[in-house]
């Protein structure tokens, strides 16, 4: 986990797998260093693979900036659960939650460097959607 | 139908037990065609649930239907928990305190609605939905709770022959055949536990 006072936008990493989270959110430290606010999550409750809501809303609030946050997602329920998750966010954070449909990995990468220039939200979820594109 | 504490209490343990004691067979079917956690999941969510027994049946029963609700979507994880616990949270904003059978029909309506906005997925898809809509058609039309109950066993069963197109199952593709979905039958001993607790006489 990470933060970054760069007031670019925050990327969030939800895996099934911890070490999955971990290791990409790795990756990104590495192409972007401190200048994106950065937050991993993975495995359930009991630290079992999959996803739990808590986790989801603990690592929005340590990307957390005023330009927003991206999500990126592994599979189903990862999804499912990070769309809960910014449904039970305040109202005035809800709108600045994203979550992108990419591959988790490749997704978090060009995110956090798309944001790393201070693009703003939309921009970041476009370029990390252009690999389903 | 007015619950009182009593009732309400019993409805809870009624909803986790069948849950709990079927978590080997619900992870049994979902390592077939699944990632093999929806039993462990649910279990787990449902005794999240209990442990929120007694001061959980104080709460009026729109209230309490939301805090199931709630403690399932912070609790099982997976999809499921977001799936399932919507629909218990959804119920509760959508049933009156003192709730006729009519409340109730429309209530389950649109808990269903918001279960499928959240899977973005309809019935025949291989999902929850599968059980979940056509019991709310025997439940709308005034179908006892024997007639509920079965609707929901047969309806898990028809699950069987479907082609996955939602969820981990469709993964496999083809592979998904022959195989009851997991959720489904989940969804079908919670129905049956519900309406055994609340004992509904049909509509005539």
């Amino acid at each position: 986990m990470s933060n970054s006072n760069s007031g670019n936008v925050g990327i969030v990493i939800v895996s099934h797998s911890s070490k999955i989270a971990e290791g990409a959110a790795d990756m990104v430290r590495q192409m972007v260093g401190d200048a994106v606010p950065l937050a991993w999550t993975g495995g359930d409750i009991d630290g079992g693979l999959g996803t739990n809501v808590t986790g989801i809303l603990g690592a929005i609030e340590a990307a957390w900036s005023p330009a927003g946050v991206a999500i990126l997602v592994d599979l189903g329920g990862a999804e499912t659960n990070s769309e809960m998750a910014v449904e039970m966010l305040p109202e005035d954070r809800r709108a600045r939650v994203v979550v992108c449909n990419a591959p988790v990995v490749e997704g978090a990468v060009i995110a956090a460097t798309e944001s790393s220039g201070g693009s703003s939200l939309a921009a970041v979820k476009r370029s990390a959607e252009e690999f389903y594109a | 139908m007015s619950l009182d504490r009593t009732a309400r209490e019993k409805l809870v343990r009624a909803l986790a037990v069948p849950v709990i004691e079927h978590a080997d067979e619900l992870t049994s079917l979902d390592q077939a065609i699944g990632d093999g956690d929806h039993g462990l999941n649910m279990k787990r969510g449902f005794e999240a649930v209990l442990a929120t027994l007694p001061a959980l049946a104080d709460k009026s029963m729109p209230e309490m239907l939301k805090a199931i609700g709630m403690t399932l979507v912070m609790k099982v994880g997976g999809a499921s928990g977001p799936l399932v616990g919507t629909f218990f949270m959804e119920l509760g904003k959508a049933l009156p305190e003192q709730a006729t059978r009519a409340d109730l029909v429309a209530a389950t309506e649109k808990a269903i609605a918001a279960v499928k906005a959240r899977g973005r997925s309809e019935a025949g898809q291989k999902t929850l939905l599968d059980v979940l809509v056509p019991v709310q058609a025997i439940f709308a039309a005034g179908g006892d709770a024997t007639a509920i109950a079965a609707g929901a066993a047969e309806a898990a069963e028809r699950t069987t022959p479907m082609l996955a197109t939602r969820g981990r199952a469709s993964f496999l593709g083809e592979r998904s055949i022959g195989h009851m979905d997991p959720g489904s039958r989940s969804a079908s001993l919670l129905i049956g536990a519900a309406v055994a607790a609340l004992e509904f006489e049909a509509d005539s």
